[in-house]
């Protein structure tokens, strides 16, 4: 009756049937993604008579048929893709870097005020600001254009990406702060030299998590790209969609598989980063 | 700018009254520095709240107000929008459908990801390819790609119910132009994304203090009470977090719902959630007045519920520090 570590003790014995439940549940969550990937390479007469998991014949028919699917082959809409993302992480990591330090390192007046404002905005919905800003950028002349998916970014509307770097900076140890300051740097220079270099894993979170929701938003490039040569790769794709019948899963499914490598390479590259990205600052994935 | 060395010397410190308010007023122009400075790293993102955040907001409050098509000028038509929309059954159908997804996803997905962090907290090897696992389906599944896959998936002949053949149930039912299992299938791929409030919970298990645990057992806690009495309390801000979060979240999910139902919202308007919905009138429609009035609904909505978790927080959240 007399355990010393009956907690313990009882970890040890529960062990077999937690891994069998965890891995069955890995199992289901995985497989409609891994199914995604093998049914793309089914023929197109197995697509809708083979529901099982290995074609019974491999075949790229889908990947080559699909990527030429629209007027412009998908190369295009992968280039315009990577476009959009790599302004919006330049931007981001510009603007919300430059917004963070004010906030980590200078003292200037109602600070607390703009700062508990920028919190305010975090969660402020996208609706209520779009009418407006499609108005402000048809008036620029910039619907169909990547401008109102890149310019935003450098001027820091992503403000959940302020927070985050804020929360990063002020952990830096003011040591090296005040030493730099005692050798005549001034805030730029700091900013530039000290912090920046410091922040890195921050910037690098912020940097990922920016091109994974770039390269999937939908709604924002599906309201301000409506020329075809404009298409990101999911507005193409939903186009895909609405242009083809049925008859066209598997290619839809072979660009669809394209589409999230990108992702996925990041994930695989940058796991523990993003992880405790989103473990230490509640990113919502 | 006059240059003044930034450490006051000896002979500074004897300074003469009127010399020390000039020392006074050289300290004021650093303050004033630090202003300028601060407000110059500033200027991006004042750029961006003021002109696609804050004014965005104040003109489509107007234009909630007014007939507004894009092509002329807004016109003035008071509350007329809003007496519209409760006229309107598409818009109660989206209320409704946004409702049902919102308040079905959000609990689901959080005692998902509750369930899944307790089971990989117990020290287990593999923790990381496990957690990573459940993490890949938050990452992937708002994009278009994972939508058309679910529109297969739920379809007639599709992967759930080649996978119902399997175990016996033979259906041909398409879930997906079912009025009754349609925004079911976008309640599962939401609850399927459970990874990201898992890792946040896994996070917050780790918190915990191991002694906790073990003076509840040497007490005579067993597993459930351990969990009731320790786990449980201490995860509630957690809790709480990941479920603001999420809510906030769900209610202007639009992805899915637009692939699956082809931008319909259908069959019978079961998947016109509120979002789809202000597409549709606002970019499809051009009835950007009416939309600007749902967003801003949407807008009192969500601030509704947040405010409402946060004031029943203090009866369920506990935070340690209170105890003090």
């Amino acid at each position: 009756m007399l355990h010393h570590h009956p907690y313990t003790k009882q970890r040890i014995w529960t062990h077999p049937l937690i891994h069998v439940i965890i891995i069955l549940g890995a199992v289901i969550m995985v497989y409609p993604v891994l199914w995604l990937v093998t049914a793309s390479f089914k023929p197109l007469n197995e697509t809708f008579t083979n529901s099982g998991f290995f074609p019974k014949t491999w075949t790229l028919d889908n990947y080559v048929q699909g990527w030429s699917a629209l007027d412009y082959t998908f190369d295009v809409f992968f280039v315009n893709s990577f476009i959009v993302c790599l302004g919006a992480v330049i931007g981001n990591l510009i603007s919300c870097s430059m917004a963070a330090y004010a906030f980590a390192r200078v003292r200037f007046k109602f600070k607390a005020f703009w700062f508990m404002l920028m919190l305010g905005t975090i969660m402020l919905p996208y609706n209520v600001i779009v009418v407006p800003q499609y108005v402000l950028f048809k008036y620029f002349g910039w619907i169909n254009t990547f401008l109102p998916l890149i310019v935003p970014k450098f001027l820091a509307t992503d403000t959940f990406f302020i927070f985050l770097l804020v929360q990063f900076i002020r952990a830096i140890p003011r040591d090296l702060d005040d030493a730099a300051k005692i050798d005549g740097c001034s805030h730029f220079q700091m900013y530039l030299r000290i912090i920046l270099p410091l922040a890195t894993p921050a910037l690098a979170t912020t940097a990922i998590f920016t091109f994974i929701w770039t390269w999937s938003d939908f709604f924002t490039q599906l309201i301000f790209l409506g020329d075809q040569a404009t298409y990101t790769v999911p507005v193409a794709l939903r186009t895909f969609l609405d242009s083809s019948g049925v008859s066209a899963y598997g290619q839809l499914f072979a660009i669809s598989v394209i589409s999230l490598i990108p992702i996925l390479g990041f994930f695989i590259a940058f796991q523990r980063l993003l992880i405790e990205g989103v473990a230490t600052s509640g990113i919502k994935g | 700018m006059i240059n003044i060395p930034s450490k006051p010397t000896r002979a500074e410190a004897k300074k003469t009254g009127q010399e020390v308010q000039r020392v006074r007023g050289f300290k004021l122009s650093k303050e004033g520095r630090e202003n300028l400075v601060g407000y110059l790293f500033l200027l991006p993102w004042f750029a961006g709240l003021l002109f696609l955040t804050a004014g965005p907001m104040l003109s489509s409050l107007y234009l909630s107000f007014t007939n507004f098509n894009l092509l002329s000028a807004p016109e003035w038509i008071g509350i007329q929008n809003y007496i519209a929309m409760v006229q309107d059954p598409r818009w109660f159908n989206a209320v409704k459908a946004t409702l049902i997804y919102v308040f079905a996803s959000v609990p689901l997905k959080l005692l998902f990801a509750l369930a899944l962090a307790l089971l990989l907290n117990r020290g287990l090897r593999g923790l990381a390819i496990y957690r990573a696992i459940y993490y890949v389906p938050s990452l992937l599944g708002g994009s278009v790609a994972i939508a058309i896959l679910w529109r297969q998936v739920f379809d007639g002949n599709g992967l759930v119910n080649e996978v119902l053949g399997w175990i016996g149930i033979k259906t041909t039912t398409s879930w997906i132009a079912s009025p009754n299992y349609a925004l079911g299938t976008l309640i599962l791929l939401a609850v399927w994304q459970f990874g990201s409030p898992m890792i946040i919970f896994l996070a917050g298990l780790k918190q915990i203090p191991t002694e906790y645990y073990e003076a509840a057992t040497t007490d005579g806690a067993g597993t459930l009470r351990r969990f009731w009495h320790v786990t449980l309390p201490l995860l509630t801000p957690i809790i709480f977090f990941n479920m603001v979060l999420q809510m906030v979240g769900a209610f202007q999910a639009f992805t899915p719902a637009f692939i699956v139902s082809g931008g319909t919202g259908g069959p019978v308007d079961s998947t016109l959630i509120y979002q789809l919905y202000i597409y549709q009138e606002g970019f499809a429609n051009l009835h950007m007045g009416y939309a600007s009035a749902m967003a801003w609904i949407l807008l009192l909505a969500i601030a509704l519920f947040s405010a409402l978790a946060f004031l029943t927080s203090r009866y369920w959240v506990f935070y340690q520090d209170e105890r003090r």
